[in-house]
This record gives C-alpha cells, sequence and structure tokens, in this order.
C-alpha cells in the first residue's frame, strides 16, 4: 500500500479548525497590540482621525456580518434536518452578506484613496503622527480583514457546491460546520475593529 | 527484548504501492517517511550553514580582513543566522522525531491529517527556497542579521522582502505541523493511554506544538509589517512618522523567545527518553517532567523583554522581565535534576546516545547559567551585544538542541533505517564534536565579558588569542561531524535487531525499520511508562 | 470525545441571539455620544467581548462542546491579554 488511510474523525477535524482560529486570533492580536499601543500614545490624534471613517457604513458592515454569522450557523441546522434546500437558501444569503460587505468596503475605500488619505501619500506624509499611524492600521487591519472574508466566502462556496452535490449531508457536515467556525471568525475579528476604528472618543 | 519473529512485512523504506522511488516519497503521506523527508531537508541545509560558519571563524581568525569584507560578512551571518534558526533548530526535533516515532509512541498508524503533513513539508521546502532565493536577487542579501531589527530593515537596500518572505512561509509551515501534533495527540492515543501514561517525548511535542501554534502567527504578522513598512512606508516603527522601533523589538521577540522553548522543549523530551533506556531505570519524577515541560512552554511566552534591556524600555518592563526569567529557569533545573537523578545508581551503558545526552545535561547547563547572568539587568548591560551572548546561546541551541538532535539520531538510526552503525566510530566522533565545541565556544564567554562585540567583522588586537583558539575548535568541531556523518552513512552495519537498547516505550516493538502500517491491532499499553523492573 | 452532532440548535435560538448582538451593536454605536471620556475605551471593549462571548458561545457551538473547547478558548485569551499587559509595563512608563 502507498499509506495508511486514517479513520474518519469529524471531532479531531472541529479540534483541528478551533486550532487554526487561534493562531488567527494571535495573528490579528499582533495588530491589536500595535493599535493599543498608539492609540495610548497619540489618543488626542486618534479621536479626530477615526472622525474621517463613516461611522454608519462601518454600522452597516457591522450588521450585515452578525446576519451572515446567523444564516451560516443556520444552514448547518438545515443540513443535520436533512434540509438541502434551506441549507442552500442560508449559504447564499450568507454569500450575500460577504459580497455586501465587500461592497462596502469598495466605497469606504475609495473614497480615502480619492481624498489621497492612504499611506504613502505626500499628503498622508504631512499630518500629524497620530493620523498617519490611525490611517496605517485602519487599512492593514480591515485589509487584513477583508482578505480573510474572501478566504472565508471561497470556503463557503465550496460548501455550498458540496451541499448541492450532496457531499455534504446530515450524516457528513463537518466541512460546513468547519466553514462556519472560519466566517465566525471573521465576524469576531470585524466585532472588536468596528468600536477600535470607528467609534473612537 | 529483540524479537524478529514477525512476518517479513515490507518497511516503510521500501516501495509498496503505485509509485515508486523518489516520486513515491514525494507524494507519501506516511509520517515516517515525512520524518525522513525532513532528515534529508535539515542535513542539507545544516551543512550549508555549516560551512557559513567555518567560514566566518577563518575569517575572524585574525584581526583585519582575510578573504572578505565587512558586507560580505553582514551577510554571511544573517544566512547563518536564518538557516540555523528557521530552517534547523525550530523544526528540527520536533518535525524529525515528532514525525517518525510520536506516533508510533502513543499507538497510532499516523497522525491525524497526513495529507497536511506533507503539505506542512513542501511549505518548509518552498520557505527555504524563498530564502535562497533572496540571496541573489534584488539587491543582494541582507545584512541585518536574522532578527530584521528595524529601522534598519525597513530602510536597507538589500533583499529584505524576499528573506521576510520565506520566513513567513516557514512560520506557517511550523503552525499546520503544530496543529496536527496537537490533534494527534488528543486523538490517536491508543485506548488505555490517558495522558498520563503517555511516553515523554509526546508530552514535550505537545507543549511545543502549543508554542508553535500561539507564538508563530505574531512573528507572521510581524512580518508581514516589516513587508508593509517597506511596501507603503505605513510607519508603525519609523519615528518619522511617529512609530517607535522598539515596538518591533518587543512583537519580534514576543514570538521569537517563545521559538527556543519550540527548539529545547523536543531536546528536552529526546533526553528524557535516551537515559532511562540507557540507564535500564524508570525516569525519575515523570509527572514533574510532564508538568515542567508545559510549564516552560507557559511561562516561556512572558520573558521576550529579556533581549530588549538595553533598547529603551522603561525600568518597570526590565524588572517585570527579568523576575519572569529567573522564575522561568526553575522548571528546567527541575528536569536537570530529574534526569541526573534517573542516572543515579542505574546501570549505565555508554552507547553513543547516552554520551550525547550527558554532554547535553552538561553543555546545557553551561548555557542556562550564562542565560541567568544575562537575566539580571546590570550583568546584562556588561554583556548585551557581546560575544558572550553568541557564546551562549550556541552553547543553548548548538550544545543543547544540536546535541540532542545527534543524540535521537544515534538513538532511533537503527529503527529508522534497520542497520546499527559503528559504536566506536561515533564515540571517537563524540569526542572530537565534544572537545571542539567547548573550544570553539568558550572562549567566546571570556573576550565577550572583556568587550568584544558581536556580529563584528574585525576586532582589537587583545581578543586574537581566543579567537584563534575557537576558530581551532570550529575545525575541530568540522572533522568531529564528518567523522560522524561519514559513519551513519555507510552501510556496511550489522542488520538492526527490534529493540538494540532495550528501549520500554511502543517502537522499539516494532520490527527495525517497521512497516508501513504501524500496528494492525491498538497495542496493549502498559500501566506506567518505562516499565524497568 | 463526544461532539454535538447529536444536538441540533433550533432557528428561533439563532434569531434570539442575532437579536441580542443586534441589541449590543446599537449600544456601543450610541455610547459615544454620551461623552465618558477614557472609560468609552473600556465600555466599548467589554460590549465588543460580550458580542464575541456570545458568537462563541452560540453560533460557535462552545456551549455544546465538551469542556476542552471551553479550557483552550480561555487559555489563549488568557496568554494573549497577558501579553498585552505586558508589552504596556513598558510603553505606562515611558
Amino acid at each position: 500500500m502507498d499509506h495508511i488511510e486514517m479513520p474518519r474523525d469529524d471531532a479531531g477535524a472541529k479540534l483541528g479548525m478551533w486550532i487554526f482560529i487561534f493562531t488567527e486570533i494571535l495573528l490579528f492580536g499582533g495588530l491589536f497590540l500595535v493599535y493599543a499601543v498608539m492609540r495610548h500614545r497619540y489618543s488626542e490624534d486618534f479621536h479626530l482621525a477615526s472622525q474621517q471613517l463613516n461611522t454608519f457604513i462601518g454600522a452597516l458592515n457591522t450588521a450585515v456580518l452578525l446576519v451572515s454569522s446567523m444564516t451560516v450557523a443556520m444552514s448547518i441546522t438545515a443540513i443535520q434536518k436533512k434540509n438541502k434546500k434551506m441549507a442552500t437558501l442560508f449559504l447564499v444569503i450568507t454569500l450575500l452578506c460577504a459580497g455586501i460587505f465587500l461592497v462596502d468596503k469598495y466605497f469606504e475605500w475609495g473614497h480615502k484613496i480619492s481624498l489621497s488619505l492612504y499611506p504613502g501619500t505626500d499628503l498622508m506624509d504631512s499630518l500629524r503622527y497620530g493620523y498617519i499611524l490611525f490611517f496605517s492600521l485602519y487599512f492593514f487591519m480591515t485589509g487584513l480583514h477583508l482578505l480573510h472574508l474572501v478566504i472565508g466566502a471561497v470556503i463557503l462556496t465550496v460548501a455550498l457546491v458540496k451541499v448541492r452535490l450532496g457531499l455534504i449531508n446530515d450524516e457528513n457536515f463537518v466541512l460546513l460546520e468547519n466553514g462556519g467556525l472560519y466566517w465566525h471568525l471573521v465576524d469576531l475579528i470585524w466585532i472588536f475593529l468596528f468600536p477600535l476604528l470607528y467609534l473612537v472618543t | 527484548m529483540t524479537e524478529d519473529t514477525h512476518i517479513a512485512e515490507p518497511s516503510f523504506l521500501e516501495d509498496t504501492g503505485k509509485r515508486k522511488g523518489i516520486l513515491a516519497w514525494l507524494t507519501t503521506t506516511d509520517h515516517k517517511r515525512i520524518g525522513l523527508l525532513y532528515l534529508w531537508s535539515i542535513m542539507v541545509f545544516f551543512i550549508i550553514g555549516a560551512v557559513l560558519g567555518e567560514t566566518m571563524r577563518t575569517e575572524l581568525f585574525k584581526p583585519g580582513q582575510q578573504f572578505y569584507g565587512p558586507q560580505t560578512y553582514n551577510a554571511i551571518f544573517t544566512l547563518h543566522g536564518l538557516i540555523m534558526i528557521f530552517l534547523i533548530v525550530i523544526p528540527g526535533l520536533t518535525v524529525v522525531f515528532g514525525n517518525f516515532v510520536m506516533p508510533i509512541m502513543i499507538g497510532a498508524n499516523d497522525v491525524s491529517f497526513p495529507r497536511l503533513n506533507l503539505f506542512a513539508w513542501y511549505l518548509y521546502i518552498l520557505g527555504a527556497a524563498i530564502v535562497v532565493i533572496s540571496q541573489f536577487t534584488g539587491n543582494g542579501p541582507p545584512d541585518t542579521g536574522w532578527t530584521f531589527y528595524a529601522p534598519y530593515s525597513t530602510q536597507t537596500h538589500t533583499n529584505v522582502i524576499a528573506a521576510v518572505s520565506g520566513a513567513f512561509v516557514l512560520g506557517f509551515s511550523s503552525i499546520l505541523t503544530g496543529l496536527n501534533f496537537i490533534v494527534t495527540i488528543h486523538r490517536l492515543r491508543a485506548p488505555g493511554m490517558s495522558f498520563f501514561k503517555m511516553p515523554l517525548l509526546p508530552w514535550a511535542v505537545y507543549a511545543t506544538a502549543w508554542i508553535q501554534i500561539l507564538a508563530t502567527p505574531v512573528i507572521g504578522i510581524t512580518l508581514l509589517m516589516i513587508i508593509a513598512e517597506r511596501t507603503f512606508h505605513i510607519g508603525f516603527f519609523d519615528p518619522a512618522h511617529g512609530g517607535d522601533p522598539v515596538l518591533y523589538q518587543h512583537l519580534f521577540w514576543i514570538y521569537s523567545h517563545p521559538a527556543v522553548y519550540i527548539m529545547i522543549l523536543p531536546a528536552m523530551g529526546v533526553i528524557t527518553e535516551i537515559i532511562p533506556t540507557f540507564c535500564q531505570k524508570r525516569i525519575f519524577g515523570y509527572k514533574a517532567i510532564a508538568i515542567s515541560s508545559l510549564a516552560i512552554a507557559g511561562v516561556g511566552y512572558f520573558v521576550w523583554g529579556h533581549h530588549m534591556y538595553t533598547s529603551g524600555m522603561s525600568k518597570e518592563a526590565i524588572w517585570t522581565f527579568s523576575l519572569l526569567t529567573f522564575v522561568v529557569a526553575v522548571p528546567s533545573a527541575i528536569k536537570v535534576f530529574n534526569w541526573v537523578t534517573t542516572m543515579y545508581k542505574g546501570s549505565i551503558d555508554l552507547k553513543p546516545p547516552l554520551l550525547y545526552a550527558i554532554a547535553f545535561i552538561f553543555l546545557f547547563s553551561i548555557g542556562g547559567f550564562t542565560g541567568l547572568v544575562q537575566g539580571a539587568l546590570a550583568t546584562n548591560i556588561q554583556v548585551h551585544d557581546t560575544s558572550f551572548v553568541v557564546a551562549h546561546f550556541h552553547y543553548i541551541i548548538f550544545g543543547g538542541v544540536g546535541f540532542a538532535f545527534l543524540g535521537g539520531i544515534h538513538y532511533w538510526y537503527p529503527k529508522m533505517f534497520g542497520r546499527m552503525y559503528n559504536i566506536r566510530v561515533a564515540n571517537i566522533a563524540w569526542v572530537f564534536l565534544f572537545i571542539g565545541f567547548n573550544l570553539l565556544y568558550f572562549p567566546q564567554f571570556i573576550i565577550g565579558y572583556e568587550g568584544m562585540p558581536r556580529r563584528y567583522f574585525d576586532y582589537l588586537p587583545q581578543f586574537t588569542l581566543g579567537q584563534q583558539i575557537s576558530t581551532i575548535g570550529g575545525y575541530l568541531l568540522g572533522i568531529g561531524l564528518i567523522i560522524m556523518i561519514v559513519n551513519l552513512f555507510s552501510k556496511k552495519g550489522a542488520k538492526a535487531p527490534d529493540n538494540p537498547w532495550g528501549g520500554k516505550t511502543l517502537e522499539w516493538q516494532l520490527p527495525s525499520p517497521p512497516p508501513m502500517e504501524n500496528f494492525k491491532t491498538p497495542p496493549a499499553v502498559p500501566d506506567r511508562p518505562y516499565d524497568y523492573d | 470525545m463526544i461532539s454535538e452532532e447529536k444536538h441540533v440548535t433550533p432557528y428561533p435560538v439563532y434569531a434570539k441571539v442575532l437579536t441580542g448582538l443586534l441589541v449590543l451593536t446599537a449600544i456601543t454605536i450610541l455610547v459615544p455620544w454620551i461623552n465618558l471620556t477614557a472609560a468609552t475605551v473600556l465600555i466599548a471593549l467589554l460590549i465588543a467581548s460580550t458580542k464575541a462571548g456570545i458568537v462563541l458561545t452560540y453560533f460557535m457551538h462552545l456551549k455544546m462542546e465538551i469542556m476542552l473547547f471551553r479550557i483552550l478558548v480561555i487559555m489563549v485569551l488568557l496568554i494573549y491579554l497577558s501579553v498585552i499587559l505586558l508589552t504596556f509595563s513598558d510603553y505606562m512608563f515611558r
């Protein structure tokens, strides 16, 4: 034989995903640490710079992600109840929410970029330290978060396809669970990003 | 003890599947083969790193330039550090022995995610390739040291982005291995093997894996910040934009200090396996060793600031980190006590693995004590950035991790390859290694204390004698390595029995080398591990 | 080690959780209007942590998993918080 086939282990797969989530928490944790230090040093400027952000879009994005977290969790319930149609519907809504988030981000970033308010421009270099660091953190943190959102959306799209093909079903749905866990992580990060970037006073 | 009554099943070394030869190895998901893939890779990179080290020693034989200049010297010590740290000692014992031996020791047939395991090896190779490429492209090899301190790393024109990208990929490989091993140890222990009936190498690997999971992402994000700084001028570490270079040091060492425990914990695990076997005595203080592994992993997170006493940190931070540094020495000391106590009144068999283990205890202790010298602020200021530090970490990393690695190789070689090596030649190699090592590094404590800076291409005449003894030691060490490697590669050894050393852990119940499928039925688990009578 | 494949969370539970999360989000947006200065960060973090806790407990099924998962999550968070605190032992005093 070429290799050993290890027996299926759903609990192990889930534990593996949780451990991966821990690594993501520490990855973003490093950024939150930089944020904490810089906010401590430049609290006044962070307050002023934060007012440049569109709190309405930020709040909308927060709500959208929370809804998508609910729908992906519901898709698991649906699969467990052998309801392929509902599972599909919930996953589609989740992905739509991801799409809305992406569109919002496009407008948000686009607006800043059109104002030359991003790292490396002459305008940025001329601003006060706190402003520069706030916007650097804003783009870095939301950018990295966006990357993870896209990855999560890809994983859930794969899960959606497998649901349609019957490969994910009430007897075998750990892939959907793990995809859901990853999606919740994306939501968790935003839950902290939103107040720390948009609601600084 | 040494039974050869197994049915002649093909060993894992033979190709029994559809693919043959190299292709079979490159597509394997078997943990034993993957362990060996890592072993060959590590050996190749080690030779490159060692040669780089030997050129540095040769250049430093006399003051002034001998055959290459300061820019080259800086690039060489950077590459030497990158290779040795990220390609050898961080993955090191975890990926070789954690892969090969650990699953067998817990009675499993493989790790929880065998394909992920192979993927992690490919990431390792990819990361190594990126680091190698960084030497030859762009504006030349990085000269920042493996530590990439800002602001130099964000401003130098050399090829920093490529090098840190390589390190990032290597970190990902480390994370996936750690993930795999944690799940394996939680899920695949044989029925009846509770955590406290597990041998101590899996305990060590388990503690190590948690550090890989929780610390590596921090260097990951830090390296991304370096790339972002060089590309977009984000300013986190740049005073001209309001940033703080010391923040880089914090982030860097938040990973890199726990990283040294990634290096040493599996090494301690290997030593803990070797000593009972060659003393034919149960390990003293099994639970203490198991718990101290977790304690080292835990407390090790909170001492990183001791690399930064002279950086400009607040004094409150300094004494906090200093206190915690002294605390983390305690569990290591407990282990040393337990090893020595195990040997007391044991039936000592001075085979090569035990020689390496004893050398480990001696060299690691010197490294550990000199660590305490640096842990205290007053003495730290004297020796910071001198050869004293270089000697300290080589005693711990090479004398400790390195010798444990060599001991592990000599211990499990018969199991891995089904052959014995020449014991006498192995002993001779050890003598060269031990004497060469001490001649190479001990003088560096002395000249370092007297003021010889580290990472300096040139030096004042008063340090010449120390440097020359060191270089000679380096050459003796090199000779020892050559003798050792030639001995291990020689195919003339006798066929190895299943249990040449009288070990009690499960791998010694399998044939040497083991078949592809470790256990057709779950093995019987002894009441307590290391059940010597 | 058993997981909760047998346990199926009903849709209304998830809907209620979402409602709670949206309410907390609304509160966190309104808090800055009450000028509490320095305490605002702390309250924002507390609300965010509560929301995170709810997501972890219900959406991520921590409530239904075995104890090990809860212990691991708490351990990871404690280690991370300790790292932040230790870093501030430098920045608070500079």
